[in-house]
């Protein structure tokens, strides 16, 4: 599967199966029909819906997207878009903000077999934890218009054989750092875990010497939660480590090489990362460096609009990085639909066109949601609106991935022991090789000795 | 026949109470000796004790219980002592008392998610308000990371509960303490007995009924505390309660078998703990404080 190729049929949405109906999708959603007629047929068919009740040709299903800010006013414009070409209506569902709450809800809807909500938006380690209520969409889809897709992220989603979600939109962490402070020290951007621990050492010192006493060298997020798991694994990729499972479903994570990783990034806690570090989240780790009082900072792309803000402090005087090494870990969303949905074919139609090309331009280019299809990273006019992605498209194709797709319904129990055993090193309750061996034994017990 | 009327009566409450606690208890109950996951709730075969077995021998469980009954030790405690001197204070003649009085309900007024978040920023190691004052004050040289620090956290939870409840002792002491005749206090004075006499000897046994009801109803939440660590801490083990051990099988690893041992559990350490409150604190449930 290669970048490029075959991309001149643009967001339409083709459904493969059953055949009877392909011809029917294709057609509804031709964007070169003549769209006089497209509007005098659907104020047609609104004007029966009204006058009759629900048409037949019009059909209405619900989207779970996000509920919030600028993720749910994209949404509601494409899928406006989409009621406007299609005839069928889509109600938007508002979840739980909060990542595991909205996991919990969905799981408890699907479980019990509500046809409630027809498409859900999932993040990127669920699609192995809900692939047993989730169509296999490779049976609706034409196999071109998957290949336009990061391949990395469409491995994520195929579980078992079945590929259960389409991949919405991605991003991967990005180290931010103070471009005035660098400069001022006369340092380069480091592309070593280490030579970044040296550079934040030397110049939080002379800076604290000058009289900002609150600098840090470095900030993250640290906390016992799912985003420690995305750090350390950043940490571990391109440092010649394992990742915790193996594609086969070994636990690889027990190395001296990732004890060494782990003992290395124990040490900047206390010395260049305040020990409070433990309890950051994103957010956290953003008010430290936001409010001048960090040289660097990983983070996710989402940051850069707020430390450029105008009222931000730094304003003007961050620059943005792969992380060293090109270390970057996928998160992001996709799109999957219901077992139980009563319209899977129209619920297909909505998932195509919202992952569809046009509409991922349109997202990166007015809210800088970083599209799934590589080719328009090429494109000037969504790099003018994310300046990260300039800077990550390029380790974004030799990314890694979280192990959700081979442990399953298990991953967040492993990503849980994880970062509760990576969260011990940090704070210095247990050294790296005791916390690996201890992890180890757990998994195995978990998963069943590789049998997820 | 009025016992049959009153059968009659108690019937309704008694079929909701059935639909609305019997029968989850039980489904729990159920549940906890099956392996269910919560994708495939109908899909489970019985495993006896198995989860039982495991939620015994799991180390992180009984670290979860120890900060459970921890937290509920030291967080009541200071409570109730806060709360009787506070009531003691507010129960005394002094201008500006209505005034106090609503005042310190605050706290209790808040809802305890809000008020977590609220401490979580006040006690943030980097710009919380908490270490800029204890900075200025000179008391700490370098910021304390309250929330993170392991030997920290849950004493940080702990403080914030305390802060948060406190008035509620203090309100129940306060109803219990304008009770008191005033003529005790007299008769005590002529007999000599000084205030911390008549503290020990007159206040706290006329008080003790509805001090050990707030004890009760305090050791009941404490025992079951959720939101204030999952707020404060996430679900860091350093200050996990029961209930937030219980929640993460249940609802993150989806493991409804084990998450209902989990909560079984931990109405059985809730039930056990009351039950010895209610004897030692010498609580007559069935009527007649006096």
């Amino acid at each position: 599967m290669e970048r490029g190729g075959r991309s001149r049929n643009g967001g339409r949405a083709v459904a493969m199966k059953p055949k009877a109906r392909r011809w029917r999708y294709a057609q509804s959603l031709h964007l070169g029909m003549p769209s006089m007629h497209k509007h005098v047929a659907a104020a047609f068919a609104m004007f029966l819906g009204l006058a009759l009740g629900p048409a037949a040709a019009q059909t209405r299903i619900a989207i779970a997207c996000g509920s919030v800010g600028v993720e749910a006013q994209l949404c509601r414009e494409g899928v406006a878009e989409w009621a406007r070409l299609t005839g069928h209506r889509a109600d938007l569902v508002s979840t739980p903000i909060g990542s595991s709450e909205r996991l919990a809800l969905f799981q408890q809807l699907l479980a019990a077999g509500s046809a409630d909500i027809d498409v859900f938006q999932l993040d990127i380690v669920w699609p192995g934890i809900l692939s047993h209520q989730l169509l296999d969409l490779s049976e609706w889809i034409a196999p071109e218009l998957l290949e336009r897709h990061l391949p990395l992220l469409l491995r994520n989603n195929i579980v078992a054989g079945r590929l259960v979600a389409m991949p919405w939109f991605t991003h991967a962490g990005a180290m931010y750092f103070r471009r005035d402070l660098l400069e001022k020290h006369g340092r380069r951007i480091p592309e070593t875990w280490e030579e970044m621990a040296e550079t934040a050492q030397v110049i939080m010192r002379a800076e604290r010497a000058a009289g900002a006493s609150r600098m840090q060298g470095y900030v993250f997020q640290g906390r016992a939660y799912e985003g420690l798991t995305v750090n350390a694994l950043e940490w571990l990729a391109g440092s010649g480590a394992a990742g915790i499972i193996a594609p086969d479903g070994r636990v690889a994570i027990n190395t001296p090489r990732a004890a060494e990783v782990l003992t290395a990034a124990s040490r900047w806690v206390g010395t260049i990362t305040p020990r409070g570090v433990l309890n950051y989240a994103e957010e956290e780790a953003r008010g430290v460096f936001q409010s001048g009082n960090a040289v660097f900072m990983r983070n996710w792309p989402y940051a850069w609009q707020l430390v450029n803000a105008p009222d931000s402090p730094v304003h003007g005087r961050v620059g943005v990085a792969p992380l060293p090494l090109g270390a970057a870990v996928l998160g992001g969303e996709q799109l999957g639909v219901s077992r139980h949905s009563r319209h899977p074919e129209v619920a297909v139609s909505l998932v195509m066109y919202l992952t569809g090309r046009a509409e991922q331009r349109r997202r990166a280019i007015v809210g800088g949601m970083i599209p799934t299809i590589p080719e328009l990273y090429a494109e000037p006019e969504v790099l003018a609106a994310n300046p990260v992605l300039a800077q990550l498209r390029d380790v974004m194709a030799d990314a890694a991935l979280r192990p959700s797709a081979v442990t399953r319904g298990r991953y967040n129990q492993v990503s849980a022991e994880f970062w509760n055993a990576v969260h011990d090193v940090l704070s210095g309750e247990r050294g790296a090789a005791e916390a690996l061996g201890r992890l180890e034994r757990i998994l195995l017990r978990v998963g069943r000795d590789g049998h997820w | 026949m009025s016992a049959r009327a009153g059968w009659l009566f108690l019937l309704p409450m008694l079929s909701v109470l059935t639909l609305v606690a019997g029968w989850p208890l039980l489904r729990t109950i159920w549940f906890s000796l099956t392996d269910a996951r919560l994708d495939t709730l109908d899909a489970y075969t019985l495993v006896g004790l198995a989860n039982y077995r495991a939620l015994v021998a799991d180390p992180e469980w009984w670290r979860a219980v120890w900060n459970t009954l921890r937290f509920a030790a030291v967080s009541v405690t200071l409570e109730v002592v806060l709360g009787v001197i506070i009531a003691l204070t507010l129960n005394a003649r002094m201008r500006g008392r209505g005034v106090l009085r609503a005042a310190m309900l605050i706290p209790w007024a808040i809802p305890t998610v809000v008020s977590a978040q609220m401490w979580g920023w006040m006690l943030h190691d980097q710009y919380g308000v908490i270490n800029e004052g204890l900075l200025r004050l000179g008391l700490i040289a370098e910021p304390i990371a309250w929330t993170a620090e392991p030997s920290l956290a849950l004493w940080a939870v702990v403080a914030v509960d305390v802060w948060k409840t406190t008035p509620f002792v203090a309100l129940l002491v306060l109803a219990a303490l304008q009770l008191l005749p005033d003529e005790l206090y007299e008769a005590a004075e002529v007999d000599g007995l000084g205030p911390v006499g008549a503290f020990f000897r007159i206040t706290l046994p006329l008080i003790w009924p509805a001090l050990m009801v707030a004890v009760i109803f305090r050791a009941l939440d404490a025992m079951r505390v959720f939101d204030l660590m999952y707020v404060l801490t996430g679900n860091s083990r350093s200050a996990a309660s029961m209930s937030v051990y219980a929640r993460q099988q249940l609802v993150d690893f989806q493991d409804v078998g084990y998450g209902s041992a989990a909560a079984i559990f931990v109405v059985l350490v809730i039930a056990l703990v009351t039950a010895l409150l209610v004897t030692f604190g010498r609580v007559r449930l069935g009527g007649d404080a006096r």
